[in-house]
């Protein structure tokens, strides 16, 4: 019996403003605890929230992003429950009327196949403190540093179809909110992270399945076996007869399993209703439009500028465009080494993020810059070295040993073209190893790369590959 | 006994017959004398108010100072005093020392008044009578036996007692105007949003609203002056210029239109308060004013719909009483649910926990739509009701209290009719409009209040029609026999 697997998906991304939602504290993370919690982010008595514009108009960015419909009138709302974490006993969140209603962003799947998936909705809120139960003998600590963090929650529609498309949607949606540099997008931090609501039916149905809803998915690992471990749980339960139960479970990663948290029965009732501390939210044309114009080039215009720009394969392309710094990196190498992108690709995508991952540092700390990595190139371009040598050449730049010409010039690796001392080195090569011109004479042809791999040897890399090639065929045929 | 205003203390301090400091030990010496009769007040700040005054008669002395410098003055105990006990009258709230100043209390330290006192309310403002407080009732100095009404019933009495010429109240059903009627004195209440609510303890966050209970009109005009203004701090303040209220007391009322609407004078409506209530229908009309039926169809429905909207709001601005950071806290609860179930029973009282749980009912899953929604659309009506009255009359007239001031105990045991007593002044904050009462004579001993309605940010007409009515008439200048206790 077939199964199809339905998926939605509900991201919370903190938004990267310097101070809190309703307050003047700082969002820096990382601050010793509680240190940047004010009498509002306290609950005090009293105090009143305040909204921060710059979350408006971030919620509002993300909403032209994806097409989607702006609100021109949006009410705060509070969701009622006890927690300690939550000071004030209710989260201020957003439910009738959200700042940003349907919209929808393209995935891409292996096959090179599009799909859109809808969001049906993003709405604006705080987010709560921390509870901390592992540092005080038998009590929890609270730590308020990031109650009143500003949050946009964005909800997918039920769209996905498998947990690989899931994943797909969330690192679109993790690309978009760093294009648009509304949020650093920092899964260790807490700062993007997700629920999953997932359910099967049999093939062919067209009522949705019960669906459960697995809690905070902080990685993108996490969100792909998550959900592919309670997917086989589900059709388990139904294969053997049972109901799935609506309810919210935790993924625990240690053991890679799914646990009940809550039934719906045990659900909370939030008693959601619009928060008379602040007035609806009321936008005009002007604001949309003057938000309108702060978009940057999105993911999807600039990888089909860059197929067409530059001719570059989709797969490139879509490594290239996967961040905005990444992408601007490229272009200011490819812009210096002109008329061979492709080459500026290779590198970006090779070379370069391999030395980034290996130092786990982004590519706006990166210890080449664009400029230099362009220089390096126009080395090869004009064959004073090879693309073996540049990668050594490369590494030294990346240890700030100085630019490619100086590291080229202090290591002695400028190429050897010059086809008289080449002619030397590769009688000299062919004389030592008598044997194997024996043997390629007597058709073996595969021995060739071993000469070459001599010759190669002997001139510590310097040796223009595709010159020695020819010079030993017209020795050896 | 001889009660002073703040406009001849402010005459008597600028010619030097009297001193902030002087004026500070009277009213210290008079409530030493009187709370624990009246128990108006739940804190006297008696170092920090005679620093204050020291202060005040520095700047006097230089020749500075306004209208209200060295004034002695309370606030209402559910606004934040830096480095003062801040109760709201709860046990939830007994040991809470504020670390902030409410705007409206740094406006009018601002102004140089002296605080030299928190006074006692209903708890959280939950209560029309004063008696449902952690400190215990306030006695109406009129007649011990009776309450001086609620919640700012500790100002009222401190104000009817000459305590302190003036008091900050708050207003969330009535609860300036109520007590101001029951107690004799004039209590007034400004638009929703024309001064700041931060720092003052929410209860209904669309209803509450601050101001004064004092013995004029153009006392109230001195202190609203000062309190009100736009404050960045509170998203609902008005960002709206303030007039000179002191300015607009001298109009005429001359060709004024008065509406008096027939729905205030229901069966429910003691006979003896209707008759004060048409003798200063019939002042008014001897000032120049023309007194014409009105009606508000929607306003019988106040008291449900009040009732509903509140307590929502109250469900859950009081959720942050948990005693998790501040205030009180059971001890040794053996889990965090036990700690705050039991930390909530012993912090709240009957009244307030009764509240609560209405607004938890009323916003449930269910019955959100048929409560909360329900109430919000009748909320609408009953402030266009308002609204077109105002379209035909510059103000609106009626009693403040159904009856004078009921006894201690009588309606505790019965919150509908408790309720009830706020019957005419619920639809004035349903409708965010500035309101009034002012005394307009005695029923049986005991003080009758007039209540003036004004249309949103009328406060000028408000007050000027109080203050024309005050000129005629001598009944704010009543004052209560007190025994020293």
């Amino acid at each position: 019996m077939a199964w199809e697997v339905v998926i939605g998906l509900e991201i919370h991304t903190q938004l990267a403003t310097k101070s809190k939602i309703f307050s003047g504290a700082s969002t820096a993370y990382g601050a010793e605890p509680n240190t940047q919690a004010c009498l509002i982010d306290l609950g005090y008595p009293g105090v009143l929230p305040v909204l921060n514009r710059k979350v408006v108009r971030m919620a509002v960015l993300f909403g032209l992003a994806i097409n989607a419909e702006i609100a021109r009138r949006s009410v705060f709302a509070r969701k009622n429950y006890f927690y300690p974490d939550l000071p004030k006993g209710y989260q201020i969140s957003q439910l009738e009327l959200p700042i940003v209603g349907k919209g929808a962003v393209k995935i891409f799947l292996d096959e090179g196949q599009e799909k859109t998936i809808g969001v049906t909705r993003a709405h604006m809120e705080e987010d709560a403190g921390k509870s901390v139960h592992d540092h005080f003998d038998g009590e929890s600590g609270i730590d308020l540093n990031r109650a009143g963090t500003p949050l946009l929650e964005i909800v997918s529609e039920p769209d996905m179809r498998s947990a690989k498309e899931a994943v797909a949607y969330m690192k679109r949606i993790h690309q978009l909110v760093r294009y648009l540099g509304i949020s650093d997008g920092n899964m260790q931090e807490g700062s993007f992270r997700c629920d999953a609501n997932v359910s099967v039916r049999r093939e062919g149905e067209t009522a949705l399945g019960t669906r459960t809803e697995l809690k905070n998915l902080n990685s993108f690992r996490f969100v792909e076996k998550a959900i592919n471990i309670e997917i086989e749980r589900q059709i388990d339960v139904l294969e053997g007869g049972g109901k799935v139960i609506q309810e919210t479970r935790l993924y625990d990663s240690d053991r890679n399993e799914t646990r009940s948290m809550r039934s719906k029965e045990e659900a909370n009732d939030y008693r959601y209703f619009p928060d008379p501390d602040l007035l609806p939210i009321e936008l005009d044309e002007d604001f949309i439009e003057s938000v309108r114009a702060e978009l940057p080039e999105l993911p999807d215009a600039k990888r089909a500028r860059f197929v067409a720009d530059y001719g570059l394969k989709a797969g490139d392309v879509e490594m290239l465009t996967s961040n905005r710094e990444m992408a601007d990196y490229f272009e200011a190498v490819a812009g210096t080494v002109k008329g061979d992108a492709k080459l500026a690709a290779n590198w970006v995508i090779g070379e370069l993020s391999g030395a980034l991952n290996k130092d786990s540092i982004g590519i706006g700390d990166s210890r080449v810059s664009p400029r230099a990595l362009a220089g390096l190139l126009e080395r090869i371009r004009d064959q004073s070295i090879s693309g073996k040598i540049a990668k050594e050449v490369f590494e030294a730049m990346w240890q700030g040993e100085g630019d490619a010409d100086q590291i080229i010039e202090s290591r002695g690796l400028r190429q050897i073209s010059d086809a008289g001392a080449l002619d030397k080195i590769v009688d000299e090569v062919l004389a030592a190893h008598p044997e194997q011109v024996e043997q390629y004479k007597a058709g073996k042809h595969k021995v060739l790369g071993f000469l070459v791999g001599q010759i190669m040897q002997a001139t510590q890399g310097k040796a223009n590959p595709a010159q020695v090639n020819t010079l030993l065929r017209n020795k050896l045929d | 006994m001889e009660r002073r205003t703040i406009t001849q203390l402010s005459a008597a301090l600028r010619d030097g017959s009297v001193t902030s400091r002087g004026l500070t030990e009277d009213c210290l010496q008079r409530i030493e004398r009187h709370n624990a009769v009246l128990n108006a007040f739940i804190t006297v700040s008696r170092d920090e108010a005679l620093a204050m005054a020291d202060a005040a008669d520095a700047v006097l002395a230089s020749g500075g100072g306004g209208p209200l410098t060295g004034i002695p003055l309370a606030h209402k105990d559910i606004f934040c005093v830096r480095g003062g006990l801040t109760t709201c009258a709860s046990r939830m709230l007994s040991n809470f020392v504020s670390p902030y100043d409410a705007t409206v209390v740094e406006n009018l330290a601002a102004a140089g008044v002296v605080t030299v006192g928190k006074t006692n309310m209903d708890e959280f403002a939950m209560g029309s009578s004063n008696e449902t407080s952690y400190y215990g009732p306030v006695a109406n100095p009129w007649d011990l036996e009776r309450s001086p009404g609620g919640s700012s019933g500790g100002s009222a009495v401190a104000v009817a007692a000459g305590l302190v010429p003036a008091a900050t109240g708050t207003d969330t059903g009535g609860s300036i105007r109520q007590p101001a009627a029951l107690s004799g004195v004039t209590g007034f209440k400004p638009t929703y949003g024309r001064v700041s609510r931060y720092g003052m303890i929410a209860f209904a966050s669309s209803l509450d609203q601050a101001g004064v209970l004092t013995l004029t009109a153009e006392d109230a005009a001195l202190l609203i002056q000062a309190m009100a203004g736009f404050d960045a701090r509170d998203s609902t303040c008005a960002d709206a210029p303030v007039p000179d209220y002191t300015a607009a007391l001298g109009e005429s009322l001359v060709g004024k239109k008065v509406g008096v609407p027939r729905e205030f004078f229901d069966d429910g409506l003691d006979p003896e308060c209707a008759e004060r209530i048409h003798d200063a229908l019939a002042v008014l009309e001897t000032l120049g004013a023309t007194v014409q039926d009105v009606s508000l169809p929607n306003v019988g429905a106040s008291v449900p719909t009040y009732y509903i909207v509140a307590s929502a709001e109250c469900s859950s601005n009081l959720s942050r009483f948990d005693g998790i950071r501040f205030g009180y806290r059971h001890a040794g609860a053996d889990s965090l649910e036990s700690q705050y179930k039991l930390t909530r029973k012993e912090g709240f009282g009957a009244e307030v926990k009764r509240r609560i749980m209405t607004g938890t009912y009323v916003l449930s899953a269910g019955y959100y739509d048929a409560y909360y929604l329900q109430a919000q659309k009748v909320r609408h009506l009953i402030a266009d009701d308002f609204r077109r009255c105002f379209e035909s009359v510059d103000i609106i007239a009626g009693p403040t209290t159904p009856t004078p001031a009921f006894g201690l105990g009588e309606k505790l045991d019965d919150p509908v009719q408790m309720y009830l007593n706020d019957i005419y002044t619920i639809g004035v904050n349903l409708a965010g409009l500035p309101g009034a009462s002012v005394p307009c004579g005695f029923s049986e001993g005991l003080p009758v209040g007039l209540q003036l309605i004004g249309p949103a940010f009328g406060e000028s007409t408000v007050l000027n029609f109080a203050h024309q009515y005050q000129q005629a008439t001598d009944w704010h200048e009543r004052s209560p026999e007190l025994q020293a206790g």
